[in-house]
């Protein structure tokens, strides 16, 4: 079994989040940053119990800058034997999914897994994008994944809906939660990140299609009303009548 | 010409797509695509919202969400109509379809929008799980754009649209996959992210046990169900109804939390409600600072007297 994990480099979920340079930046500083969730917790989590049970290999690919190498040797930590970092800063989706497809191309992973989204720009749609470059089928908001002989099993929760599907490797797997559990690297594991393999690949695209330009905060919420808990039926009057939101 | 994705469910059009299909008849000349069974008259309805006409792959074998076989479908379609803008909704399809469709057709893709292009090009979406918006800025090139639930009123007006049968050649491959099982965990409520009201529920109910508390005040307000992490993580409640930053984002026009104390994670998913309640006995809860309306108190008090109010302005 030989499984490549997609993950992305996010601001740590606690972030209070602002902006920089006429906010059209992101402000970076002081900010922590972590593998996506749904990348690390589901995909490589599950894609490595994978591995535990039926042998194999999983690698572990990025697209950024050098400073992405801490997040990608945490990923080491946890037990991917090998990594690609696509040297450069995304900026688009097409942009990470080309320089993914490219990579793999050739490489006969059986399983190609992503997180189901990145909790900064919330595109969800890198490992569609990679199915399409690759022509491979692609199965999005997986929960549960199992191997079955040539196939996966997976469920997919979608809408008030559980679908149990088979799909036939080699495939794209977009992962959400209820896949696996989150793992904590133990000190053999980082011991033996620091001298796995990280090769290193310029990027297949440099253009982007869909830049963001600027970002703005949420406004402020005015103060809260607060009504008596003794007189709580007061506020079905107030939605009603002031809010008129029912 | 605007193509417009509109994604059935059971046979009916799904209240997001009534919104694509609005939102694209704003953009321009609009006409649609629907993919399987649909009930008899229902496609037509579509000339309501501004759509001229419904190209219909009428494939009982497009009974699930297939990304190749739906990709396959809308492109022929976008080139049939001489589309350069295909709108899809920012649901579990349109996120599975849209990134096929925009690098088969070599389009540019904006996932997940939540308003029409301003005068200077700008379209806007949310970012970091509801923690900020983002601003693209869209030029003439092909375009593929999901719109998010909730996002854009869809206004019913007069008008029917006419249909045009559409026959597709499906190889074998282009069915991802095999469809084993399907399973009906909605309870009978609207999809979470197209729920217009959301009653929710987090670690203060003390256990599953307690939540017909919370289903009793939905079910009397015709509302969905949701939950915080915490309870979705012990398995209270399913992972589907898990609102926050890890889990999904919602935008309904009235959320209302119980016993959740607003960890800056669950905020992220729900900040952008019309109007939030919040319904806490720690009257230090973050929450209530992100909160319209609030009651310091305890919800197995305190839900049952709002229910009954409910029940009672509905029957009035």
């Amino acid at each position: 079994m030989k499984i490549l994990v997609c993950i992305s480099k996010v601001p740590d979920t606690t972030t209070k989040i602002t902006f920089t340079d006429n906010n059209t930046r992101f402000n970076e500083s002081g900010v922590q940053f972590i593998i996506n969730p749904y990348d690390e917790w589901y995909a490589l989590v599950r894609a490595l119990e994978l591995k535990e049970t039926l042998g194999g290999t999983v690698t572990v690919i990025n697209m950024g800058k050098a400073d992405n190498e801490q997040i990608i040797r945490k990923a080491l930590a946890l037990g991917a034997d090998d990594a690609i970092r696509i040297d450069g800063e995304p900026l688009d989706a097409f942009q990470v999914a080309s320089g993914i497809a490219a990579a793999a191309k050739g490489e006969n992973y059986d399983i190609i897994l992503t997180g189901k989204e990145t909790i900064d720009y919330n595109g969800g749609v890198t490992g569609g994008m990679i199915a399409e470059l690759l022509d491979l089928p692609y199965v999005s908001l997986a929960s549960k994944l199992d191997v079955d002989g040539t196939n996966l099993k997976i469920e997919r929760e979608i809408e008030g809906m559980k679908e149990t599907v088979l799909v036939a490797m080699p495939c794209v797997i977009s992962a959400q939660k209820g896949m696996a559990e989150a793992r904590i690297p133990n000190m053999r594991g980082i011991l033996a990140s620091k001298t796995k393999p990280v090769k290193i690949i310029p990027a297949a695209v440099n253009e982007t299609q869909s830049k963001m330009t600027a970002f703005i905060l949420p406004p402020e919420k005015g103060n809260v009303k607060l009504i008596p808990a003794e007189e709580a039926e007061k506020l079905v009057d107030l939605l009603h009548n002031e809010a008129k939101v029912i | 010409m605007i193509l417009v994705f509109a994604e059935l469910g059971n046979g009916k059009l799904r209240k997001t797509s009534l919104e694509a299909a609005a939102y694209g008849a704003q953009l321009g000349e609009c006409v649609a695509i629907a993919l399987g069974k649909a009930d008899a008259g229902e496609l037509e309805k579509l000339g309501a919202y501004g759509i001229k006409k419904v190209f219909h792959v009428n494939d009982e074998k497009l009974s699930a969400a297939y990304s190749r076989a739906y990709t396959k479908a809308i492109c022929a379609a976008a080139e049939q109509a001489g589309a350069d803008t295909i709108v899809l909704s920012h649901t579990s399809t349109g996120k599975t379809v849209a990134p096929r469709v925009a690098v088969r057709l070599q389009a540019a893709l904006y996932p997940g929008v939540m308003s029409l292009p301003d005068a200077s090009g700008k379209i806007r979406k949310s970012v970091f799980s509801g923690k900020a918006f983002a601003d693209f800025t869209i030029g003439s090139q092909r375009k593929v754009i999901t719109l998010n639930p909730n996002s854009y009123k869809a206004i019913a007006t007069e008008g029917t649209a006419s249909i045009e049968v559409l026959n597709i050649a499906f190889e074998d491959k282009d069915f991802d996959y095999q469809v084993l099982a399907t399973e009906d965990e909605s309870g009978g409520h609207v999809p979470l992210p197209e729920a217009d009201i959301v009653v929710s529920g987090g670690r203060g109910l003390k256990g599953p046990e307690n939540w017909g508390l919370v289903e009793d005040l939905a079910n009397a307000l015709g509302a969905a169900t949701a939950c915080s992490r915490p309870v979705a993580d012990v398995g209270w409640r399913p992972h589907h109804e898990h609102v926050g930053q890890t889990g999904i984002t919602i935008k309904p026009t009235l959320y209302i939390a119980v016993g959740i104390s607003g960890a800056i994670q669950h905020l992220a998913g729900v900040n952008q409600s019309k109007v939030i309640v919040v319904i806490n006995k720690d009257p230090e809860a973050p929450f209530f600072k992100a909160a319209d309306y609030g009651i310091v108190g305890d919800a197995f008090e305190v839900l049952p007297k709002i229910t009954e109010a409910v029940r009672k302005l509905k029957s009035s």
